[in-house]
């Protein structure tokens, strides 16, 4: 680990070469948009809302994945990348089925406030009205896949925090999906504790609560901190499977 | 002179997209008339897949003025599916704001889209012959009709934080109880709203004697009368069991279950329209033409449970004369204005309640039967949603039988009568068919999500002839 120092949007700042610019970033208030990113989960980069300008590079970088380098110009928010950002919200209301008005988490959606924070008017591409599996198989919640952006949070929280696997993607380009083991109902998936994290941390209306109606589920992914820092501490882990 | 089509298209001042095409023979008399309503919207099949406890938010975006009516009915869809019985707070409350749609929705189709033609005249200036003009006309009476409205608005506001398309109620009971405060401040507009119903009624009595010799001509005939009413008789709106009565008062069925009501009833469909046409079964189609709404809950209940409403419905049922049954479309209008007097009351009664104050508002619970009916009074009618689900409570199948649908034989026959009456050969004028427009807002039919901007549609009539040449062109 070395200390490097950068300038991002005119502010020199020093900071530590394995943190991400988006972690240092928001250490400085500056903020940048996110969709794939939640403190706590790995990054992907997957929905490029983070795109950065850095000076040197003809090409745009996703803030969760790019680590300091000394000397580094940065720049999270030239109107490039507020053109760039608001395309990427205008495709990914394209190519799903977003009913907010009807939608259980209609006012209390990531995706619906970056809508508004990117000042999204219209969407200019055409609406793809695709054909998409909603399983209510399971006895608590429901994957309505028109509504999933592929952020690929719930994947990483079953798997990097759960540490059940439910969750995968098939297919590829277009016609990826998430799928639950094999791809078979979520209802039977062996794997599955229902322990409703993918749930919680889903940022659309992608995976509700059974029993919610429109506009009324609140997602609040505040758990995942304490979870993160008690096994990081070792804490709430039995001794005994430590030692083995 | 050949025979030819007038065609009214759209027809102004109802909720939704209509027209009216008259046939005429070779001396340009009136032969036939048609109420077609060309608008498609898809709900029942766009549903299907879909989770049952997003229902009462799809279904409520049927339409931005009965919104309420939907999703209290598809609410009480849920709760057959769910197999609960829902708190008694619950069920208060959903009453109120049951009546607060009557209210909103009632003021509107008589003080907004009816009363200019009665009080400014139906051969007035159409630019003129709206809202607008009456505010010019008559400013006060104009103002207390739109307060009216208000406050059934306010209502629905104060339950369900919104006062359209609100998602308050669920299956199972609603989200939110009353607050005590938020309950004094509806009570303040009680006395207010009762003077202008009072106003409203005093109003249309004068109507009626200003339009005596017209009034006959408005959808005059015998027809089954359907509705919900209470255990015991009474007016009612939001529960109950259906009751079917003839065009001479007598009960031909009583105690319906409401999710028996596909036994009774029938859909049928013609080429020339987007709306069904319900017909009672056991007199098959056409025959078993039935009307809902205000004219068949006055004229079908024993009684209605609040005093002045009650002594409105003696002085309604006296039009009869001898007979027991008012049969004449036109009082669709006192019928309204006699509901909304009752609305006021009985939310009074309700607000007074200690249960509507209660807490416990909701009971919860998973699929339990894979069918569920729901039916309510809406304004214009006894509203059903039909719902099958799968064990996972996906939507494989929904049936909505809606008010106006309901009416739909009543208002293609009123259509004819008027246009029978009026078209007799000399030329066609503006204000004649206008009069045959006003038929169909008796029955203040809703055909869609939207009301249009009033006073900016612009109506258009071709009278065309078989080789499609244009005799007769008239616009507003």
């Amino acid at each position: 680990m070395a200390i490097v120092t950068l300038t991002i949007d005119g502010e020199q700042l020093s900071a530590q070469d394995n943190e991400s610019l988006l972690e240092i970033a928001r250490q400085h208030k500056i903020e940048i948009p996110t969709l794939c990113h939640l403190d706590g989960l790995s990054d992907v980069g997957a929905c490029r809302l983070c795109l950065l300008e850095i000076e040197g590079s003809n090409k745009l970088a996703p803030a969760c994945t790019t680590r300091p380098m000394e000397g580094m110009v940065v720049h999270t928010n030239t109107e490039k990348l507020k053109k760039y950002r608001r395309m990427i919200v205008a495709l990914l209301a394209s190519e799903g089925n977003h009913q907010c008005s009807v939608c259980m988490v209609n006012n209390h959606c990531e995706l619906q406030n970056l809508a508004y924070d990117t000042g999204l008017l219209y969407v200019r591409v055409p609406y793809l009205y695709p054909n998409k599996v909603t399983d209510a198989s399971h006895e608590s919640f429901i994957i309505d896949r028109d509504r999933c952006v592929l952020c690929t949070r719930c994947v990483r929280v079953c798997h990097e925090v759960e540490g059940a696997h439910v969750w995968d993607i098939a297919g590829r380009g277009i016609d990826c999906t998430i799928v639950a083991d094999l791809n078979v109902p979520w209802g039977s998936a062996e794997s599955c504790t229902s322990c409703g994290k993918c749930v919680l941390v889903c940022p659309t209306g992608a995976l509700v609560k059974k029993g919610e109606s429109v506009a009324e589920m609140e997602k609040h992914t505040d758990f995942l901190k304490y979870i993160v820092t008690a096994r990081r501490k070792g804490e709430w882990i039995s001794i005994e499977n430590e030692e083995e | 002179m050949p025979t030819s089509t007038i065609t009214i298209n759209p027809v102004t001042r109802i909720e939704g997209h209509a027209k009216i095409t008259i046939q005429l023979d070779e001396k340009g008399i009136a032969q036939d008339a048609r109420f077609h309503v060309n608008e498609f919207r898809g709900f029942e099949k766009f549903c299907e897949g879909r989770v049952l406890w997003e229902m009462g938010g799809i279904t409520s975006r049927i339409c931005g003025i009965c919104p309420t009516s939907h999703l209290v009915t598809s609410a009480k869809a849920g709760d057959a599916i769910l197999s609960v019985t829902i708190p008694e707070t619950a069920q208060a409350l959903r009453r109120i704001i049951t009546l607060a749609q009557w209210l909103q929705s009632h003021a509107l189709s008589f003080f907004h889209l009816s009363s200019p033609d009665f009080l400014l005249g139906f051969d007035s200036d159409p630019a003129k012959r709206n809202i607008f003009g009456l505010i010019a006309s008559d400013k006060e009476f104009a103002k207390r009709g739109i307060r009216l409205r208000k406050f059934g608005q306010e209502i629905i506001e104060v339950l369900g934080s919104r006062r359209i398309h609100t998602p308050w109620a669920v299956a199972g009971g609603v989200r939110e109880p009353l607050e005590p405060a938020k309950r004094d401040y509806l009570l303040n507009w009680i006395p207010e709203a009762k003077e202008t119903a009072r106003l409203a009624l005093d109003t249309l009595k004068k109507i009626h004697v200003k339009f005596e010799k017209d009034i006959p001509n408005y959808g005059n005939f015998r027809s089954l009368y359907v509705g919900l009413v209470a255990p015991d008789g009474a007016l009612e709106y939001y529960d109950g069991t259906l009751r079917v009565m003839d065009g001479d008062g007598n009960i031909i069925a009583d105690k319906v279950n409401p999710s028996d009501f596909h036994e009774y009833f029938g859909e049928a469909t013609e080429e020339w329209s987007y709306l069904k046409f319900p017909y009672y079964k056991p007199l098959g189609y056409a025959k078993g033409m039935y009307r809902v709404g205000p004219l068949a809950r006055v004229n079908i209940c024993d009684y209605i449970d609040t005093p002045l409403a009650e002594a409105e419905r003696k002085q309604f049922k006296a039009l009869a004369g001898g007979a027991s049954v008012v049969n004449n479309s036109f009082y669709y209008h006192y019928a309204r204005l006699i509901e909304i007097l009752f609305s006021v009351e009985k939310i009074e009664q309700l607000l007074q309640d200690p249960v509507t104050m209660g807490q416990n508002i909701r009971a919860k619970a998973m699929i339990n039967q894979l069918h569920g009916i729901g039916a309510s009074e809406a304004p214009r009618g006894t509203l059903f949603h039909d719902y099958t689900v799968t064990e996972d409570a996906l939507l494989s199948r929904v049936d909505l039988v809606i008010a106006t649908a309901q009416n739909n034989l009543a208002m293609n026959r009123t259509v004819r009568q008027l246009a029978l009456q009026y078209l007799d050969g000399a030329k066609v004028t503006e204000g004649l068919l206008n009069r045959i427009e006003a038929g169909i807002r008796c029955f203040d039919p809703c055909l869609s999500c939207s009301t249009h901007a009033i006073g900016m549609m612009p109506l258009h009539v071709q009278v065309v002839g078989p080789e499609n040449n244009v005799l007769c062109d008239v616009r507003r």
